[in-house]
């Protein structure tokens, strides 16, 4: 179904710069690609979408040489190409931008570039040859990056851009980008998408993997859709919708809009006043102050690592602050061993962490042990004194995974054994299903497939809708203005303004996510 | 990570490894132009073959019991504690102390003042390091393998100075009186008509091992604080997500482990040598090292880990009587054992997964 002639300036003409041919892999009893067909037309944006797990991340894996295909043909500028390793990838001019850099913190630009591609042992001659090289480079395709920088000091976007730069160094006329924006503020997605735009009108070809459907639709010439290992469907970006996509990528209809009804605001629920959090002799949460009521969600927007981590840690009785904060009328510990995740519990919060894998779960641990997380001393998980109920523990287990439709619905199956967006749901499950006053949430649909998103966004809002207070914080503007009642935007640990999400726009929301106050309109 | 079928996983590999050990200690003996197949065999009839090389083989399994529990419990939280040594150094003054201070009316109570004691003084040098390791953050493998020196000279003044019996020339405390002996394996035995010969050391502290081996299962996996102990193994910050004290966790996790290593002087000092000597841990704080590495860290495993070490002392010495073979050789299979079973699963668990991926995808 993909040898049909794609969208594409030389579509017709030129063969396809890669094509697959029938690739499928299994791991043990799984099939994680069955009979993969696919064709990207040399010079164009090609989008791969699909959920978590449906086998997008095994296809790249293959095609950069990491894992080798079971069957099937791999087919580069019309030649029939063997990639047994990563080296062949590159060799056969294939650029691979991972979603977490493989970056040296402390080397320069310059040195990560030529970091395995050296000329020889002495590193002068490769210096002078890439920093010529990456000038023009980094000039042709405004990527605005300097070779001396140190990759530390650099923000997330820019280090992207060394990432692409690797690539385009190593000759890379076939460039792979997984989930590129999932850590960029929409400036910097804006720029990196006019960068793959001047590397299209080159001639290069790229291949997008992400989950967002608007990237899809704005920047792609061509998409194809993954469900469960198969390629569903590839069409041209311009003949498609977002809805189709998403039906595509689902296998049924899909409410991209959350469905809510105006907030009515109640008590006032949690009260912060001038939470400071320091760390490492750096303020990170400078005396930042709000309230949130029952019945509303408030919305924390902001770039990643400008405070909002802290706030929540504060909140949840993970980090150190000073200030003040009320729950209820009563005021809570905020230093000492009295505050903890145990106290907040007992004081009607309930935190679904921003980061599931190190915090929210126990990886290796089962998702019943996992069920009670946080909660192991609650009562109804208790024998006696002395013993715990695991009996109890694993039956509330199997009830909370039919609820929140956790699959597979296996209480004994290790955390990490399920995909993102099902421990995204035992996490939210364990908490909400506690009836807590207040929620504390961060990033809830990270990493998180259509389905699920759509599922956590449903909860989020019934929980709201029953009275509680909500605390909303998301990297994802799209999520923090669908879900939020009322937004506040987060800038280098302070809050720069709050905004309704009726009246505000992303662009007014962008600018007070830089830092800069003095915004127009709304 | 593991795609082995958890019988494999569980007991193939360990196996595995065993014999691989065996097979280069035997192409040593070989060398020394002894024969391994009969070494083995002098091995397996003087530690299994009667009732006295079984108690033999016990006695010693009971120590490493003790000691590998330890480990193991704070091996779940991530601590990695190799002070067993100084800990059961401790336990045995502790045990001592209860032994000669109390004029104990029966066996029975003395056996409690001395796991008591034994448990308090293994406990109270698993504490310091703790302490210093949570509060301080000194590294708590640095400070329990300085503890252990510290274990060792403070027994060398204990008992020169403070235990030592006046006119006695040993570095040895008194003996015991007889009432606090404790029943041997071979009595308790001989009550329920199983034969057992009462000629070796092994005696009821066999039992308590076993018994507190049932109960560290208990403790891991049926309760709050063997829950918050694994939770803060695997996943530090996570556990301070839930609530779990990492100052707390981290100094009850050394308690116990401390405790249990004290505990070993019950079979050893007040069960076996009746007095407290120098020596009197013989290196069984670093064998539980490798019992609960061999063990997987499951207490269950731990026993039958304990009892292959108990194999190889036992048999160790027998062979160094039966034969020319010089006792170091033993030395070296154990060696073995610990490399293979201990450092090197890995390299028989990577063929093994292809070999079963292989099967499976028939």
């Amino acid at each position: 179904m993909a040898a049909q002639a794609l969208g594409g300036r030389q579509a017709t003409a030129a063969p396809y710069a890669i094509e697959l041919r029938g690739i499928s892999k299994s791991f043990g009893p799984v099939q994680a690609n069955r009979d993969i067909n696919i064709a990207v037309p040399r010079g164009t944006i090609h989008g791969i979408i699909g959920e978590n797990g449906a086998g997008k991340s095994t296809l790249m894996s293959i095609l950069y040489g990491f894992y080798k295909a079971d069957a099937g043909e791999i087919i580069i500028n019309g030649q029939p190409t063997a990639i047994p390793d990563s080296q062949s990838a590159i060799r056969a001019g294939i650029g691979m931008v991972f979603q977490h850099f493989k970056l040296v913190q402390n080397f320069t630009v310059l040195e990560n570039v030529i970091l395995g591609a050296e000329d020889g042992a002495l590193l002068q001659s490769s210096l002078v040859r890439a920093r010529a090289e990456l000038e023009a480079l980094s000039k042709e395709y405004d990527l605005d990056v300097h070779p001396d920088a140190v990759i530390e000091d650099l923000s997330v976007g820019h280090q992207q851009r060394v990432e692409i730069l690797k690539a385009l160094y190593r000759q890379a006329e076939i460039l792979i980008l997984d989930e590129p924006t999932g850590v960029l503020t929409p400036e910097e997605a804006d720029h990196l998408f006019r960068i793959l735009a001047g590397l299209k009108e080159k001639g290069r070809t790229i291949i997008l993997i992400t989950h967002k459907l608007r990237e899809i639709m704005e920047t792609t010439d061509n998409v194809s859709v993954m469900r469960r290992g198969t390629m569903v469907d590839t069409v041209r970006t311009a003949e498609t919708s977002p809805e189709a996509l998403a039906e595509l990528m689902v296998g049924r209809k899909v409410l991209l809009e959350v469905e809510k009804r105006p907030a009515t605001p109640g008590r006032e629920v949690l009260k912060v006043e001038n939470l400071t959090v320091r760390t490492d002799g750096v303020d990170r949460l400078k005396g930042v102050s709000f309230a949130i009521r029952a019945g509303e969600i408030l919305g924390i927007a902001g770039v990643a690592g400008n405070g909002q981590s802290q706030l929540l840690e504060a909140l949840g009785g993970i980090a150190a602050a000073s200030g003040r904060i009320t729950m209820n009328g009563v005021e809570l510990p905020l230093k000492g061993h009295k505050a903890n995740g145990q106290s907040r519990r007992a004081a009607g919060i309930a935190h679904v962490p921003e980061d599931r894998q190190t915090l929210g779960l126990i990886m290796d641990f089962t998702a019943w042990e996992n069920v009670g997380f946080g909660y192991h001393n609650a009562p109804e998980y208790q024998q006696n004194w002395l013993f715990m109920d695991n009996a109890a523990l694993k039956a509330d287990t199997v009830k909370k995974m039919a609820t929140f439709d956790v699959r597979p619905p296996i209480p004994t199956l290790a955390a990490k054994s399920f995909s993102g967006g099902n421990q995204q749901k035992i996490v939210v499950a364990r908490e909400i299903e506690r009836n807590p006053d207040l929620l504390l949430v961060g990033q809830p649909t990270r990493g998180v497939d259509i389905g699920a998103i759509e599922f956590i966004h449903k909860q989020i809002v019934a929980l709201r809708d029953a009275g509680k207070a909500v605390l909303l914080v998301s990297v994802e503007l799209d999520e923090i203005m669908s879900l939020s009642d009322r937004i506040l935007v987060m800038f280098d640990g302070k809050i720069m303004g709050e905004r309704n999400p009726d009246v505000t726009n992303e662009r007014e929301l962008g600018l007070l996510m830089a830092g800069m106050t003095e915004s127009k309109g709304a | 990570m593991t795609k082995l079928p958890r019988w494999a996983d569980v007991v193939l590999v360990p196996l595995i490894c065993l014999v691989i050990a065996f097979v280069f200690c035997g192409i040593l003996i070989a060398a020394i132009g002894q024969s391994p197949l009969q070494a083995i065999w002098i091995m397996l009839e003087g530690s299994f073959g009667s009732t006295n090389g079984l108690g033999y083989t016990l006695f010693y399994a009971t120590n490493f019991i003790f000691t590998g529990l330890a480990v193991s419990i704070a091996f779940q939280a991530s601590l990695f504690n190799i002070g067993g040594e100084g800990q059961a150094t401790l336990g045995g003054l502790g045990v001592t102390l209860a032994c000669l201070m109390v004029p104990w009316p029966h066996w029975s109570l003395a056996l409690l003042g001395s796991i008591v004691a034994g448990a308090a003084f293994g406990a109270a040098w698993g504490f310091l390091p703790a302490w210093l390791q949570a509060k301080r953050g000194s590294h708590i493998v640095i400070t329990t393998m300085m503890f252990n020196f510290i274990a060792y000279a403070l027994m060398n003044y204990v008992l020169v100075n403070m235990l030592r019996p006046l006119g006695s020339m040993d570095p040895a405390s008194a003996r015991f009186d007889k009432v606090v002996n404790l029943p041997k394996l071979g009595d308790i035995l001989g009550l329920v008509g199983i034969p057992f010969s009462n000629k070796n050391p092994a005696n009821i502290s066999f039992l308590i091992a076993v018994a507190l081996a049932v109960g560290v299962w208990a403790l891991m996996w049926h309760t709050r604080l063997g829950y918050a102990l694994r939770a803060f193994g695997k996943q530090e910050k996570a556990a301070l997500y839930a609530g779990i004290d990492p100052v707390r966790i981290t100094i009850y996790a050394l308690l116990l482990s401390g405790g249990i290593s004290g505990l070993m002087a019950v079979n050893a000092v007040q069960g076996a040598a009746h007095r407290l000597v120098l020596n009197s841990v013989e290196g069984a704080g670093f064998i539980g090292i490798a019992v609960a590495l061999m063990g997987r860290n499951h207490p269950f495993g731990i026993v039958v880990a304990s009892i292959l070490f108990g194999f190889l002392y036992e048999g160790g010495s027998q062979l160094a009587m039966g034969t020319t073979i010089p006792r170091e050789v033993i030395t070296v299979l154990q060696a073995l054992v610990i490399l293979f079973t201990g450092a090197l699963p890995y390299m028989v668990q990577k063929p093994l997964e292809r070999l079963f991926a292989l099967r499976g995808g028939k």
